[in-house]
């Protein structure tokens, strides 16, 4: 764990951290009905936590403290209410006799218990029923411990609009009452694809998505990290898919605070300081890179590792395997056809041969409806007419796509390359 | 020296995590300048936010809490410091005061014989 000099703990991350899981052994006591419930509870232990903690000091394991009031806020609750409420339909017998009701929750709080609570709470969340947004707010909301505003934050959206959201797909989730059986093999297998789908999204909202805050696109990316870590540490998870995944995540992780600088400034590609990638990550992306190469299928993981890892490796832009990298989009597009993936590969087509080639693909792009309100497609266009000398054409484009800028720090980065047309020695 | 009772008052907790980092944060470094100035006697402790309350006469006993949430006491320390002027601008320092707490600073009564 990263620590600042005057603070040996980081209790944002260890809230963030043990909040997911204690919700979860929470609620696989008291029942999916009762989610709310069981957030309640871990958040009340958490307010006690710090009350404490202010006056008394951090306690020297901090995170078997915080589980201990978890499960004592929860016996307190399940004393008081188990007449009036049931409980989880596997253990709400046992709760209600006196002979076996400490044995059952001590059990339920046990280390080894704890930890495949947050990975049944992880394939929970991913339900068929919710939208693939939904999932992903919820996995924030109960296991990342992000709260209404900090999603809000980082999906720019109003907080009443995600909390409406949130509530809709928990409620969802209630009426299902089970949590996720994750040690049935057939319905794990058949639910992680949703689940890998899931952290991949979450990541890229902390990579590419719209928030301007750095600290909390970085936030994101390392939530997705280590959950993308829970699914590698499980027999059934670690399959080719997520190996590929999880490179995918460290090549970006690596990347990312090159792309956002200090100011947090928007860094395109070509700009980026490539000393500030992180090797460490490069490497471990590269190592899970050659382990996901198992298996017959390649999945979109697999083809987007293999991309982010020609970038990671290449000394600079010109040195990058742009023709091998064209490729790739090739394949990528032949399983998952998306405007924005054929954005990407009229670039590298740009790279690969020359700009005008890239801008006749990028005229071509399918569907170019679906990208009407995403700013770098007429950014795309603006930096290939920059390049092949139109530059009247390009500012046009860097004004319409700074029309579309979703934050400060995309209108930043549009409007340093609107200058950029005034004097192209900036080229 | 003489001693203080510093009592914490109100103060609105935030629920989310940085905010609750930033805030034990801020009380480590107070009670780190406190200590190393000498004048920590007893860190003290939290007090719950609800309890009893005994009336006189009838001794009927009555549920908390007994103030508006802005005055419960949450929590006690017990400091040293050379007058309670001192001991006032030392609670200056104190974190609570940046989320809508206060602080009473009160001299521990003390019998010269």
């Amino acid at each position: 764990m990263e620590s600042d000099q005057d603070s040996p703990i980081r209790l944002d991350h260890l809230f963030r951290q043990e909040s997911g899981r204690l919700v979860a052994t929470v609620a696989r006591i008291f029942g999916l009905h009762n989610l709310s419930l069981a957030e309640d509870v871990v958040q009340d232990a958490f307010s006690r936590a710090l009350e404490i903690w202010k006056i008394r000091g951090v306690p020297e394991n901090p995170s078997a403290w915080l589980v201990a009031a978890a499960k004592n806020r929860a016996i307190d609750y399940l004393r008081r209410e188990r007449t009036a409420r049931t409980f989880a339909p596997e253990v709400d017998r046992l709760l209600r006799s006196e002979w076996t009701f400490s044995p059952t929750v001590e059990e339920l709080f046990a280390e080894g218990e704890i930890k495949d609570d947050l990975l049944r709470m992880m394939f929970t969340c991913c339900h068929p029923k919710l939208t693939d947004d939904a999932r992903v707010g919820v996995i924030l909301n109960v296991l990342c411990g992000f709260s209404i505003d900090e999603i809000a934050a980082a999906f720019v959206a109003t907080p009443s609009a995600i909390q409406k959201r949130i509530a809709r797909a928990k409620n969802t989730l209630a009426q299902s009452q089970h949590l996720f059986d994750v040690n049935t093999s057939s319905n794990f297998s058949a639910r992680l694809p949703a689940v890998q789908r899931s952290l991949y999204l979450l990541f890229n909202e902390g990579y590419h998505g719209a928030s301007a805050e750095f600290a909390v696109r970085a936030e994101l990316c390392r939530e997705a990290m280590r959950l993308a870590s829970l699914l590698l540490a499980h027999p059934l998870g670690a399959t080719p898919a997520t190996y590929a995944l999880s490179a995918l995540m460290c090549f970006g992780a690596a990347r990312l605070p090159a792309r956002l600088d200090s100011l947090g400034n928007l860094n395109a590609l070509s700009d980026q300081n490539r000393a500030m990638w992180n090797q460490e990550l490069i490497s471990q992306g590269l190592e899970l890179l050659s382990r996901s190469a198992s298996g017959r299928e390649a999945t979109e993981f697999h083809i987007e590792a293999a991309i982010a890892s020609l970038h990671a490796t290449a000394a600079t832009i010109e040195d990058t395997d742009w023709h091998e990298i064209v490729s790739l989009y090739d394949s990528l597009l032949a399983i998952r056809p998306s405007p924005i993936v054929a954005l990407n590969r009229a670039i590298a087509v740009a790279h690969s041969e020359n700009a005008e080639r890239g801008l006749e693909e990028l005229r071509k792009i399918q569907g170019l409806s679906g990208l009407s309100r995403y700013p770098f497609y007429q950014a795309a266009l603006g930096e290939l007419e920059l390049r092949t000398g139109k530059l009247t054409d390009a500012r046009r484009h860097f004004y319409a796509a700074r029309a579309l800028a979703r934050n400060p720090t995309e209108r930043s980065f549009l409007d340093r390359r609107i200058w950029a047309c005034d004097d192209p020695s900036h080229v | 020296m003489a001693e203080f009772v510093y009592l914490y008052r109100g103060g609105n907790r935030p629920s989310a995590p940085e905010l609750q980092q930033q805030i034990l944060q801020k009380w480590q470094a107070w009670f780190k300048s406190l200590a190393e100035g000498g004048h920590v006697v007893e860190r003290g402790q939290p007090l719950e936010r609800s309890g009893k309350l005994v009336q006189a006469g009838t001794k009927s006993i009555i549920d908390g809490p007994f103030a508006e949430a802005k005055d419960v006491v949450g929590g006690f320390t017990l400091v040293k410091a050379d007058d309670v002027g001192q001991a006032a601008e030392l609670a200056k320092g104190c974190p609570i005061l940046d989320h809508g707490g206060q602080v009473e600073v009160r001299p521990v009564m003390h019998i010269d014989m």
